[in-house]
Order: structure tokens, then C-alpha cells, then sequence
């Protein structure tokens, strides 16, 4: 519990050193840990989806559009967003319940791009493939303006602790172990009396709510919004933050994003090869290290105590 | 649309179709022996596309010599992935599944980075013989890719229907376990594959390279219409595969002259959601997918 309030009050003093870049990456960082979070949720039912990038621009756009528009804050139209994205994941998953594997995996990827490019087609309101500019920042509240750097960046950690906390509890709630019975085996799972079909889509519901907060939160920061935000390139890091981090535990994704984004961010003068790089490691990580960073730590802490243990021992 | 547009579609459609219908093949004939196959098959297409771009279009090789070279190096690309990536995680679908999604990064920054992002590469078409069919006039380069089609994809039935070889690798698919316990070696049948699936990806590509804009991007166009084929017409069958591939190919071409691009996408995907609601194990395949 302690190093965890330590994180807490850290990333709360953070803003008033750090530059205004780094402020922004940290927004970022937050955004994006929601966003592999709540991928995982899926991944513990074995739903190891392609359209989670399209739900979170389904939230952005949803969102946006409301904001700039109708001018509702972004109190109501984040969580409509999250409503929209998740019943937009049902209705992708529903059609496919009846696949698995391989198979799920391709038709949930051409799906997503069914709705992307419903975006692209329909300039009208989505702006085509230009996407959408002047979406109104951050909403007043109490005195203090969300449009400015320091209040959204808290606000931003707020929204993600939130999230973490929610999924943290349906990740140990008896929804979250139906999930991974249906991971280690479906066919098990359905005679001991778990509804696959009905988790699965329950676990589509409530991932898809939570990437379509992630996009909310992200679109009222940018003010704009266009289709190739939220193309295949996005879902492989997205893949990739999970894959390396490991989805195990729940920390794990959370372990992926920071360990991956900040070697994207210190990795900037090699900026043509960079994607290659971030392929090669997926590979190297799945085929000679599967687990990933999770597994590292999990094993440096196995040999410290064992190691604290021995010390014990020969005092 | 008058009778010229009209028989000047088909024939694209013919072309489309044989593309995706070589491209699908060899993604079914691998998850048949594997349960997964290669998302960046895509990515294998273009590498045939550049290897006669850098051939015949740099070094002027004939043209014919920079296909067959084409063929032969996307089916050493099959090989290795086989080696490097399948053979590591036999049994492990996800592990597969994402480790091909990150071979699309190593492939188009490795043809980026040497040969250049930007502009497409113009490939000079080797002859010109230009067809008229009631005075509507196609280009042969443009369908020259369905009499290559027809011949290998008859091959490859000819070859699954009568060699020892090619019953194994039907063995395989119908029961990995039963086909190593008649002495079949599931690493070979794999390799051989993953082998012709790359040669019919370097066929697809070195033929098309003179239509195609040849760029580091192009995989991303043609492998989502590839899987979505495969996934209708059946995981593992060839044959569904094939009819399947005839309907995408020229429902997307018409519906593209008809409208546009970005519709005719829309479309094939909404038609593989509403076969998949249905037939949830494609139009002709046997394992639900």
C-alpha cells in the first residue's frame, strides 16, 4: 500500500516541476494505461480483440461531437461516450459469439474497420478523413478551468484512478473469475454453469465502456480528432503494451504502457526504425520470453526474498 | 453503367478476384495445418511486389526471370517465418497471432528505410498488348494475373488430390495428432505450407507490382480484404476459399465503380459479419472458427 500512495503523491507534485511537455506525455501515459487496462479485461476472457482502438475513438468521437455541437460539458458527454463505445463493442461481438480463436480475432479486426470507415466515408457530422477540429477543451468547474494544463492533468489522473479501481474490483469479483475460467476453458466453464456467450459479451460491454472514457478524456486535451488516430498501427501498440507488459496480473498492462511508451519517448532520434524495433521486441518477448516485463519482476522479487530469507537464515 | 464500364469492371473484378483468391489460398492452406496463419501475409505480397521492383524496374532483370525471382523469395519469407515464429509457438494461437501482427512493423520499416517512404515506385509494364472486347479496351497487364492464377491454384488441388505429399498436408489438417502417429512430420508439412502460401503471395505480387503503387504500405491494403475472404469462405478449406473469393473480388470491384472505395470496404466487411452470424464456420469450412 505504501509504495502505492507514494506513486500517488509523486504524480500529484509532478505537475508543478516538470515541463509542460512532460506534463502533456503524463496525460498521456494515464490515458493510455486506461486504455490497456481495460483491454485486458477482455483478454482474461480469451477475447483477444482488434476493434478496443476503434472503441476508444468511438468514445473520442461521441464526445466530441456532443461538445462541439450541442456545447454539453464534459461531465455528461464522457460517460455517454463510454455508454456509446460499449454498446458499439456488443454490437461487434454479437454477430461473432459464435466464433473463437483465430477466426474471432480477424472478424473483430475487419468489424472495427467497418466502423472506422464509417467515419471516413460520412463527412457529415464526422468530417471524413480529415476527422473533426475545434472540440471544446476542458469544461469549467467550481472556479477552476479544465482547459488549462494543470487542472486536466489531474483531472486526467483522477478519471484513470477511478477506472483502475473499478476494473481492479471486477477483475477480483466473481464476473472477473468467470472470465478467466472461460480463458483456461471454455467448454469446462460452460458445465459447471457459466454462460460463455453472456460473459463474453459482458466483458466486451464493460471494456468497451471504459476505452470509450479513455478516448473522452483524450479528445477534450486535443481538440481534434481524425480516423487515423485509431487505425490498425494504433491497435498493434496497443498489442504490444499488453504483450510486453504481460496480462497475467493487473499490473502488467500498466508495467507495458510505462515500459514501452517511455522507451518510445526516449527513442525519438531513431524515429524511421522505431516500429521495427517495437516488432522485433513483441517477437523476442512471445517466442523466447513470454510473460514479459510481469514475469521479470515477478522473478527479480521471487530471488530477493528467497535471497532476505537466506540472509535470515545464516544470522 | 453502360455495357464498356461494364465489361471493363468484370475484368478488374477477374483480376481482383484471382488476387485475393491467391493470397487467401495460402492463408487457409496454413491455418489448416497450424490453427493460425500469418497476418503480415500481406506484407509478403509486397515483398514480391519489390523484389521486381528492384529487379527488373533497378537492375533489369527480364521481367519474367524478377516474377520467378519473386516466387521464390516470398516462399523463402513462408519458410522462415515458419522457422522462426510458428515452429516457436505450435499450439499457442495468441502468441502466433501477435507475434505476425508485429512482423508488419519489421517488414515496412525494412522496405521504408531501404528503398524509401515516399513516393510510389513506378514499375514500367514490361509490353503493352491492349484488348478490345466490344470497344471496351483492357489492358493485358491488368488481367495477365488470372491465367497464372487458374494454373497454380489447379496445381495446388492437383497436388493435394494425388501426391503422398500433398494427402499429408490434407492429413494434417484434418488431425495433427492421427497424421504424426502415421509418420507424418508436422514440422514438414508446416514448412511446406507456409512455403507455397509464400510463393502464391510473391506470384500475387510480382504480377501485380506494374498495377500496384508499390509502397511500404501496401500490405495494409491487401491483407484485410485476404483474411476477411478466408474467414467467409471457410478456415482450412481451399475450395471455399476460392468461391468465396470470386464473390468478394467482384462485389468489391462493382460496388467501388458503383460508389467508392471506402463504401465497397464497408460492404465486404458488413457481408463477412452477416455470413459469419449465420455460418459462424464460413461457407464451406468444418471447424467452427
Amino acid at each position: 500500500m505504501w509504495p502505492l500512495a507514494a506513486l500517488i503523491i509523486g504524480l500529484s507534485i509532478l505537475p508543478f516541476f516538470a515541463r509542460a511537455y512532460v506534463v502533456e506525455v503524463a496525460m498521456l501515459f494515464f490515458i493510455y494505461i486506461i486504455l490497456a487496462q481495460s483491454y485486458r479485461l477482455t483478454v482474461t476472457a480469451h477475447d483477444w480483440q482488434l476493434y478496443h482502438v476503434v472503441l476508444y475513438g468511438v468514445g473520442a468521437y461521441t464526445s466530441g461531437l456532443l461538445g462541439k455541437h450541442f456545447g454539453i460539458p464534459m461531465w455528461v458527454t464522457i460517460p455517454i461516450g463510454g455508454v456509446m463505445a460499449s454498446l458499439i463493442g456488443v454490437g461487434i461481438t454479437l454477430p461473432l459469439l459464435r466464433t473463437r480463436g483465430w477466426g474471432f480475432y480477424i472478424a473483430t479486426f475487419a468489424l472495427a474497420e467497418l466502423v472506422r470507415n464509417t467515419w471516413i466515408r460520412f463527412h457529415n457530422p464526422f468530417g471524413g478523413p480529415r476527422g473533426i477540429i475545434g472540440i471544446p477543451y476542458g469544461a469549467v468547474l467550481g472556479g477552476i478551468d479544465f482547459g488549462e494544463r494543470i487542472p486536466y492533468y489531474f483531472f486526467t489522473m483522477g478519471v484513470m484512478l477511478a477506472c483502475l479501481y473499478a476494473l481492479y474490483r471486477i477483475d477480483r469479483s466473481r464476473i472477473g473469475d468467470a472470465f478467466k475460467a472461460i480463458d483456461i476453458d471454455p467448454l469446462l466453464a460452460e458445465s459447471i454453469g457459466i454462460r460463455v456467450p453472456r460473459y463474453r459479451l459482458l466483458a466486451a460491454a464493460i471494456g468497451g465502456f471504459f476505452a470509450g472514457i479513455a478516448g473522452g478524456v483524450l479528445v477534450h486535451r486535443l481538440s481534434q480528432v481524425d480516423p487515423k488516430l485509431f487505425a490498425i498501427t494504433a491497435m498493434l501498440y496497443l498489442l504490444i503494451w499488453v504483450v510486453v507488459g504481460g496480462y497475467r496480473t493487473f499490473w502488467g498492462p500498466i508495467l507495458g504502457v510505462c515500459v514501452v511508451q517511455a522507451i518510445f519517448e526516449l527513442s525519438r532520434p531513431l524515429l524511421e526504425i522505431r516500429p521495427m524495433l517495437f516488432g522485433i521486441a513483441v517477437i523476442v518477448v512471445l517466442v523466447l520470453y513470454p510473460g514479459g516485463v510481469e514475469r521479470a519482476v515477478m522473478q527479480a522479487m521471487g530471488w530477493l526474498r528467497a535471497r532476505r530469507k537466506a540472509l535470515a537464515k545464516t544470522e | 453503367m453502360d455495357l464498356q464500364t461494364a465489361i471493363q469492371t468484370a475484368a478488374s473484378a477477374g483480376a481482383a478476384s484471382t488476387m485475393l483468391m491467391l493470397i487467401a489460398v495460402g492463408l487457409t492452406l496454413a491455418f489448416g495445418v497450424m490453427q493460425m496463419a500469418n497476418l503480415a501475409h500481406g506484407h509478403v505480397f509486397m515483398a514480391g511486389a519489390y523484389t521486381v521492383f528492384v529487379l527488373y524496374a533497378l537492375g533489369g532483370v527480364p521481367y519474367w526471370a524478377a516474377v520467378a525471382a519473386a516466387v521464390g523469395v516470398c516462399a523463402g519469407i513462408g519458410l522462415a517465418i515458419e522457422r522462426g515464429i510458428f515452429r516457436q509457438v505450435r499450439g499457442d494461437v495468441v502468441a502466433g497471432f501477435i507475434a505476425t501482427a508485429g512482423l508488419i512493423f519489421i517488414f515496412e520499416v525494412f522496405m521504408g528505410w531501404r528503398w524509401g517512404w515516399g513516393l510510389m515506385k513506378i514499375i514500367p509494364k514490361p509490353y503493352m498488348i491492349p484488348f478490345n472486347i466490344m470497344g471496351a479496351s483492357i489492358d493485358f497487364a491488368r488481367i495477365q494475373l488470372i491465367p497464372f492464377a487458374v494454373v497454380a491454384i489447379g496445381g495446388l488441388i492437383f497436388f493435394m488430390r494425388r501426391f503422398k505429399l500433398g494427402r499429408a498436408l490434407r492429413a494434417v489438417a484434418q488431425d495433427p495428432e492421427a497424421a504424426s502417429l502415421q509418420g507424418i512430420s508436422i514440422n514438414k508439412i508446416t514448412a511446406l505450407a507456409m512455403g507455397i502460401a509464400g510463393a502464391l503471395a510473391g506470384l500475387a505480387g510480382g504480377l501485380m507490382s506494374t498495377i500496384y503503387a508499390v509502397t511500404p504500405y501496401l500490405g495494409h491494403a491487401v491483407i484485410l480484404p485476404a483474411l476477411v475472404t478466408v474467414v467467409v469462405g471457410g478456415l482450412g478449406s481451399v475450395e471455399g476459399t476460392i468461391i468465396a473469393a470470386v464473390i468478394l473480388g467482384f462485389t468489391q470491384t462493382f460496388v467501388t465503380t458503383l460508389t467508392d472505395g471506402v463504401t465497397a470496404l464497408m460492404v465486404l466487411y458488413a457481408v463477412m459479419g452477416i455470413v459469419l452470424a449465420i455460418r459462424p464456420q464460413g461457407l464451406m469450412g468444418r471447424v467452427i472458427a
